[in-house]
């Protein structure tokens, strides 16, 4: 019913019809992944006041940043599969189970096909475990893909039901404890990997104290905004996302392209899950549980739609940021857990709500 | 012409029912209603015409309390009107039956009809005499041979408009307002709907018409009023104004050609099909398509019209005896028969034809993507390029390739869907009620294209209730009839009665 609001009187009005001039500028800043940003200065700013006031001055340092950015990057990675999952208009609930499941393909590899980094054939080991991690990763992305498409099923139940699956699967290959990779068996950049200490030397570009788990990160996220905005498959995407009627009206295999999207996905589980063994050094299948929560979180907090069409890699980038900070600065301040949920949970829904004003949501406040 | 003040005191000599004076809306920048001024009168039946974008739906939001006027009054019966929200209106006597249906198809037909009336014993609902209140409003509506606790979404589209008639009579309603209550319905019900339309004039309520249809507004109507772009443009009774009177009110200007037609020849067959069925429709079904033909189809809704299209675009699986395009065998995915220049417009622009988040550009190139494209990595600028190009060729009203579609009218909508198939370059183009909620100039428009497209030699198949369209776009008409294509002549051998016999004939299987 929007035939009267049509832009045909006023060519040259602004892109809102519905609203004042303030929640047009609004509008736009959110539309430029803004709003996420500006959240996450206010956010840091509030946290580096307090601590100067109450805590110990630890929060604003140079090695709490790598720290922030390198835990912020164990949630980003997935959540890059996540956001693009989330503008197919889809949901993965079992990206945190799968990912510990592929870290415990990687664990047992470290552990049982692999030999020390001195000897020979040690980099055969090495390429093997990768595979199979990035294959496990894959083939979860796959069977929920393939699963969704064949059985039209709604992706949330769908994934509900393999994210159990994936970690019974877990805890009978890791017959339900934690898999130790061999002594030695880890190559020195994957020992590295998640290194946020002192040492220069220690990291990927030697003298730039940058994590590698930040860097890999950064250069994925490069990757898959420019495949999202650039490419047949990325446009695809978002034409499922947003309506997929007219996505099979024009002729897109939406089956095929959901199948892709949750393969791809798959990659960036496999990636996170070589983020988090190279963060604790071993496989947990238990782990998992609960982490595609924040992996969600995340990218809704930078934009994302749950209705799909919408999202944006560096928002979501922000988002994992904006969880990371809440939950560091908090450790900082000596401020419990507990309250930390609550304050996470606070700020999802206050940024959901602000993203909705630009839809002209809710509908009581445009009248 | 008709001036707005002298027609107005022709009128009556009555008070109105419900009047509008100088009520004026905005919304941001745009300026929907400039002071439009309207009155209705008891027992006698209003027809508020204007094209899309004319503010006919601002205007009904406004009267139903959705929206708050920026200035102006409304009197209901003599006293001041001033709806707080929709429920407001309906207590205060104001029925409202929106285009689209606003029914929970998942409670009773009864539950429908009392919704947001109920609840009236202490939070219990007192269902013995709702039980009787119901039947009455459904006999009213001649819906008495229904079971009030039927579910309401097993109904037809028909049936289910005339229960929004009966909830609006159910909340003793002095007005009615139906908002084009027969752009979804077959002709016959069309005939029904009038019927009780008549009853409710008789029994002295007012009835508010918004429709596109000027032969209906005749055949229903005692008063006019016109919109254009927010104004009232002129208002009298429709026994002093002509139909090309009124379409001249409604565009601004003389529209001498209503149905612009573009010479062109039929050559050879193209597609050809036998014995094309699926489930459950269509049944058994024949077409040929020629080069350079327009092939109209009619017949009722739910003959299985926009069915055979969707088997056609490859949207249904379907089986068939032969289909073959060109003399070559025709693939069975959508994608494919599309790179193969198969073409379709949905009849549903909101939720299959346009993704109405997106903006023009993401529409226009949807599916399109290959041109615009090398090694799967798209080429931003070109596609831009190209959108302004379509925006410009088909003059879409928008102030920016990057506006959302949602945010454009139904008209501009269309052609921005109709703008995607050329911009495919498709050679067949099934067209599924193309004009349907479109104003009249942008018919006009359409009909003009698809005349250019007969010209270039493309083939057209052009489905649509509205017959005197089809009559007057088409080379050939063929009549679904109950799944089954019973009957193609050319167009110069059928005329609406005609057409309307085949379209009811009880067929043989």
């Amino acid at each position: 019913m929007t035939d009267d609001v049509s832009p045909a009187n006023a060519p040259e009005s602004a892109p809102s019809a519905q609203g004042s001039r303030a929640l047009g500028i609004l509008k736009l800043l959110t539309e430029f992944q803004i709003g996420p940003i500006l959240a996450l200065i206010a956010i840091i700013f509030c946290f580096a006041l307090l601590d100067v006031a109450l805590g110990n001055g630890g929060f604003a340092t140079l090695r709490n940043l790598r720290v922030v950015t390198h835990q912020a990057a164990l949630i980003g990675m997935p959540a890059l599969g996540m956001t693009m999952i989330i503008i197919a208009g889809g949901i993965d609930l079992s990206a945190g189970t799968a990912l510990t499941l592929s870290c415990t393909a990687l664990a047992v590899a470290f552990r049982d096909y692999t030999v020390p980094v001195e000897q020979s054939g040690a980099v055969m080991g090495i390429v093997g475990a990768l595979s199979l991690c990035l294959v496990i990763g894959v083939l979860c992305g796959l069977l929920n893909g393939i699963i969704i498409s064949l059985t039209e099923m709604v992706p949330f139940i769908v994934t509900l039901g393999t994210m159990t699956i994936f970690l019974g699967l877990g805890q009978i290959w890791a017959s339900e404890s934690t898999v130790y990779p061999g002594p030695g068996h880890l190559p020195i950049w994957l020992e590295n990997l998640c290194y946020t200490g002192k040492r220069g030397t220690d990291y990927f570009i030697p003298g730039l104290p940058i994590p590698g788990s930040v860097l890999l990160t950064i250069v994925l996220a490069i990757i898959v905004a420019a495949l999202m905005r650039y490419t047949v498959l990325g446009r695809n995407i978002v034409a499922v996302g947003s309506n997929p009627q007219t996505a099979r009206l024009c002729g897109i295999n939406v089956p095929l392209t959901t199948v892709l999207v949750y393969a791809i996905a798959g990659i960036f589980v496999a990636f996170g899950a070589l983020l988090y063994f190279g963060n604790v050094k071993n496989g947990n299948p238990s782990d998992g549980t609960g982490l595609e929560l924040q992996i969600i979180a995340a990218v809704v907090l930078g934009g994302g739609s749950l209705s799909g069409g919408r999202g944006s890699v560096l928002g979501t980038l922000v988002g994992a940021l904006i969880i990371k900070v809440i939950d560091n600065g908090c450790t900082m301040l000596s401020i419990p857990n507990t309250y930390t949920h609550i304050m996470i949970g606070v700020i999802i829904i206050v940024a959901v709500l602000i993203d909705g004003l630009r839809n002209g949501k809710p509908k009581w406040l445009f009248r | 012409m008709v001036g707005s003040e002298a027609a107005q005191s022709a009128s009556t000599a009555s008070q109105p029912l419900l009047e509008v004076c100088d009520i004026s809306k905005r919304f941001g920048p745009t300026i929907a209603l400039d002071q439009v001024n309207l009155a209705a009168h008891a027992g006698r039946v209003l027809a508020l015409i204007g094209e899309n974008g004319a503010g006919k739906s601002t205007l009904l939001k406004t009267l139903s309390g959705a929206h708050d006027a920026d200035s102006g009054t409304m009197r209901l019966d003599g006293l001041e009107y001033q709806p707080r929200s929709p429920l407001d209106a309906r207590r205060l006597g104001i029925g409202i039956v929106y285009q689209e249906l606003t029914l929970a198809p998942d409670l009773s037909i009864e539950d429908n009809i009392m919704l947001g009336r109920s609840g009236t014993g202490g939070g219990l609902l007192l269902r013995g005499s709702q039980r009787d209140q119901v039947r009455q409003c459904l006999q009213r509506v001649g819906l008495g041979h229904l079971s009030p606790t039927a579910r309401t979404g097993d109904q037809s589209v028909a049936t289910q408009q005339l229960i929004e008639v009966a909830r609006a009579l159910a909340s003793q309603a002095k007005i009615v307002l139906l908002d084009e209550p027969t752009s979804s319905l077959p002709a016959a019900d069309v005939q029904r709907l009038f019927g009780i339309i008549n009853d409710l004039r008789n029994d002295g309520i007012g009835v508010i018409y918004i429709s596109h249809f000027l032969e209906e507004v005749r055949e229903v109507a005692d008063d006019y009023a016109v919109l254009r772009d927010g104004n009232s443009v002129g208002s009298g009774q429709l026994t002093d104004i002509t139909d090309d009177q009124i379409i001249s009110l409604m565009v601004g200007r003389d529209v001498d050609d209503l149905f612009p037609s573009v010479p062109h020849d039929i050559g050879q067959a193209r597609l050809e099909i036998a014995g094309l069925s699926a489930k459950p429709m269509p049944i058994d079904t024949d077409l040929t398509l020629h080069h350079g033909e327009v092939l109209g189809i009619a017949g009722l809704v739910g003959a299985g019209r926009s069915e055979l299209l969707r088997c056609l675009a490859g949207l249904i699986p379907a089986k068939s005896k032969v289909a073959t395009l060109d003399g070559n065998r025709l693939p069975s995915s959508v994608g494919a028969r599309r790179r193969l220049g198969i073409g379709m417009l949905s009849e549903d622009r909101k939720s299959e034809g346009l993704a109405q988040s997106l903006s023009i550009t993401e529409n226009l190139a949807m599916g399109n993507h290959r041109r615009y494209s090398s090694y799967g990595l798209v080429d931003l600028k070109s596609r831009r390029k190209d959108a302004n190009g379509w925006i410009k060729k088909v003059e879409v009203k928008a102030h920016s390739a990057e506006q959302t579609i949602g945010e454009l009218s139904g008209g501009n909508q269309q052609k921005v869907a109709f703008a995607r198939l050329l911009a495919q370059d498709a050679d067949i183009y099934l067209l599924d009620e193309p004009t349907k909620g479109i104003d009249v100039g942008t018919k006009a428009e359409i009909y003009r294209m698809i005349g250019e497209l007969a010209a270039q030699g493309k083939s057209v198949v052009f489905v649509s209730s509205y017959l005197p369209e089809l009559l007057a776009v088409c080379d050939t008409i063929g009549v679904m009839n109950r799944g089954q294509l019973v009957e193609t002549r050319a167009s110069a051998d059928w005329n609406e009665e005609s057409l309307l016999a085949a379209a009811v004939a009880v067929t043989n299987r």
